[in-house]
């Protein structure tokens, strides 16, 4: 019993890591990427009267950033249930 | 009603508001006053953080910086938000299922280590007064600005108040001012922005008015770039700096706000796991409400103050605002001396242009122009907003009001991670841990008094490093704080040599980087190179370069922990326990 329950602590904590992992890469790719290093290309195009580089680094960001943070509540949510670790 | 009355009511209001919470919400454990009995709501606690974390500097000066350095802004506006996302997944949840009182005893308890917990407390004390000076200048210097009173004089005031609700509530009490506080500052920073953006693009939306179209049909921000090179300065849009330093100045602030120690203990406050990372989401969209608005406040005030000075065609002969027609939100922030005009060319017209820019100077000369005419300090973007876009006095007041709430709330939260690390780290943790709870709860209450009291001498007394160890208080937290606290989550072999070793060497490069460029000790003239791009190593400015400590300090303290023992069984089960919301 011991060694299920903790292989199932090392599987929820691999899903984890797993979930952080490709949130960071996209936290990266829409601040580092879109709103720094490809910002002055992204310039030239203009969307809605923002040139798109300029978008994504004063507006774009901060709403992805959000947008993260919820998606990794949710995921987390579930993925507590699935393990049997939440709360109450 | 005349202007200073009606300041005094809304600011006598809010203040009112402020010492009855504190007196409703009065703390009677440690537990309560120090993490508010663990019984926050998560969207309230978001609301408080926001609060916490917003201080005069993203109230007053984001706008103004933004509104002057355009693109080149976007590292305060990604790198003081996209830290939430760093501090949501990687750290919140885990802190609050250790489930204690402060950050140094997270660190002190997880590397078994006093002396771990002790380099805490300097790195937490050393960021967070010099952050605090800064606050109380904020206070002093709004008071004196705007209610008429002396500088000192606003600073007692704003000592009182700070002293009653955080003494006599402790983080219970915080809390629920920040709560208050948040919502004066968002009306006062909100409104002024709808109704600027309502008159210059139509659109009731700030946050989509930016993209919008001012009166001639062309977009504000195409608009706003042609003007500035018609100037001769850079376009709004474009990218001016390095991009290797935009890189790590954003990197540094995103990890130094995960690192701040103020921000942090507030996910301890919240009841549950699952509270401290929705909290964090709560917190973001709470402050984007103020950073998405940011940008629009800053070009918008931007476009309309030099199209108040620039009324005709650039370079035609009366194309330039007379003096004499100056409208009064001009002449009234002339007389602070925040907005100077200087007759260079003796035409009775300012001229506003980049006059530092060589290959402008006979496109000046053709104009009859001898030199840039105004000076602007970046920080009358904000307050005179309102004034500009010719509001009633109440919303004026509104703005005094905020401002004032957004330098409070982060001073108490700052004087309470100092006061807690004090009762709870040095007294409780190293000096005598015996110490009952009614001893410890008092000890607490003396060290926040004792807090408040330095920070108002040295908010009258401000050392001339000031200004310049508010980046080194984000540097400090990036290469110190942020490293350990996710080591001792993400790797269960790390143990308190590496920890140790890793803090200390990102601090010193960190400190020796800093003091390079500014000044050893910040002691004036005796920096060892000048502190501009061209001398930075690889163009990465002293501002930037906690995130270069951060890395130092993961290295160093992944390759000493490699060498030295692992960590000792219970420590690695207190790893497993804060990777799970709940044992099963």
């Amino acid at each position: 019993m011991a060694s299920s329950k903790e292989e199932a602590a090392i599987a929820y904590w691999k899903e984890n890591v797993r979930l952080l992992i490709t949130l960071l890469i996209i936290w990266f790719v829409v601040s580092y990427g879109l709103g720094i290093i490809l910002a002055p290309a992204l310039n030239s195009i203009v969307i809605a009267g923002y040139p798109l580089g300029f978008w994504f680094a004063q507006q774009g960001a901060i709403y992805a950033f959000i947008v993260l943070i919820f998606v990794y509540v949710f995921k987390m949510n579930a993925l507590d249930r699935k393990y049997d670790v939440h709360e109450e | 009603m005349d202007l200073a009355l009606t300041t005094y009511l809304i600011v006598g209001a809010t203040f009112v508001l402020y010492i009855g919470i504190a007196i409703w919400a009065k703390a009677g454990t440690t537990g309560e006053f120090y993490v508010a009995g663990k019984g926050v709501n998560p969207i309230a606690n978001g609301m408080a953080t926001a609060a916490d974390w917003m201080s005069a500097a993203s109230f007053i000066s984001m706008a103004g910086l933004i509104a002057f350095l355009g693109y080149d802004a976007s590292v305060y506006l990604m790198g003081w938000t996209g830290g939430y996302v760093l501090l949501a997944l990687l750290l919140a949840p885990y802190l609050r299922k250790f489930g204690k009182f402060t950050v140094p005893e997270f660190i002190g308890d997880r590397f078994y280590s006093k002396t771990a917990r002790v380099i805490a407390v300097i790195a937490l004390i050393v960021a967070s007064i010099t952050y605090v000076i800064g606050q109380m200048k904020g206070i002093g210097v709004a008071f004196s600005r705007f209610l008429e009173t002396s500088y000192e004089m606003g600073l007692f005031i704003g000592m009182a108040i700070v002293f009653f609700y955080a003494v006599i509530g402790g983080m219970k009490g915080i809390t629920y001012t920040q709560i208050a506080q948040y919502c004066v500052m968002i009306f006062a920073y909100t409104i002024p922005a709808v109704f600027i953006s309502l008159a210059i693009t139509g659109n009731p939306l700030p946050q989509l008015g930016l993209g919008g179209t001012v009166s001639d049909g062309t977009y504000l921000l195409n608009k706003l770039d042609n003007i500035l090179v018609d100037l001769g300065f850079s376009q709004y849009t474009a990218m001016k700096g390095s991009m290797l330093n935009m890189f790590f100045l954003t990197m540094s602030l995103m990890i130094g706000t995960a690192g701040l120690p103020h921000v942090i203990v507030r996910f301890f406050t919240v009841p549950r796991v699952r509270d401290a990372r929705l909290s964090a989401g709560w917190t973001l969209i709470f402050i984007a409400i103020l950073y998405t608005t940011a940008p629009a406040v800053g070009a918008m005030s931007f476009y309309n103050l030099i199209n108040t000075v620039q009324p005709g065609p650039i370079g035609s002969e009366d194309g330039n605002l007379l003096y004499e027609d100056v409208p009064g939100w001009f002449s009234r922030w002339q007389e602070t001396g925040l907005l100077q005009w200087e007759d260079k060319n003796d035409d009775g017209r300012i001229q506003y242009y980049d006059s530092n820019n060589p290959a402008f100077a006979p496109t000046a000369a053709e104009y009859g122009w001898e030199g840039n005419e105004l000076t602007v300090d970046r920080d009358i973007m904000v307050m005179a907003n309102p004034e500009i876009a010719q509001l009633p006095n109440w919303v004026i007041a509104l703005t005094v009001a905020g401002g004032l709430a957004a330098a409070l709330s982060t001073a108490a939260g700052l004087l309470m991670a100092i006061s807690s690390s004090i009762s709870h780290d040095l007294i409780k943790g190293v000096i005598n841990p015996g110490i009952s709870e009614k001893s410890e709860l008092l000890a607490a209450r003396i060290a926040m008094g004792s807090a408040v009291l330095v920070a108002g001498y040295l908010g009258l007394n401000p050392p001339g490093f000031a200004a310049q160890v508010v980046a080194l208080a984000f540097g400090l937290a990036a290469s110190s704080l942020f490293p350990v606290l996710m080591l001792g989550i993400f790797s269960r072999r790390m143990n308190s040599a590496g920890a140790i070793a890793g803090m200390l060497s990102g601090l010193t490069f960190t400190l020796i980087y800093v003091f390079t460029y500014k000044g050893w000790f910040f002691i004036p003239g005796t920096n060892t190179l000048p502190d501009t791009p061209e001398h930075w190593f690889m163009g990465i400015g002293p501002q930037a370069i906690g995130a270069i400590g951060a890395l130092i300090n993961v290295v160093v303290a992944t390759l000493v922990s490699r060498a030295t023992a692992p960590p000792p069984k219970d420590i690695q089960e207190l790893v497993e326990s804060i990777r799970v919301p709940r044992a099963s």
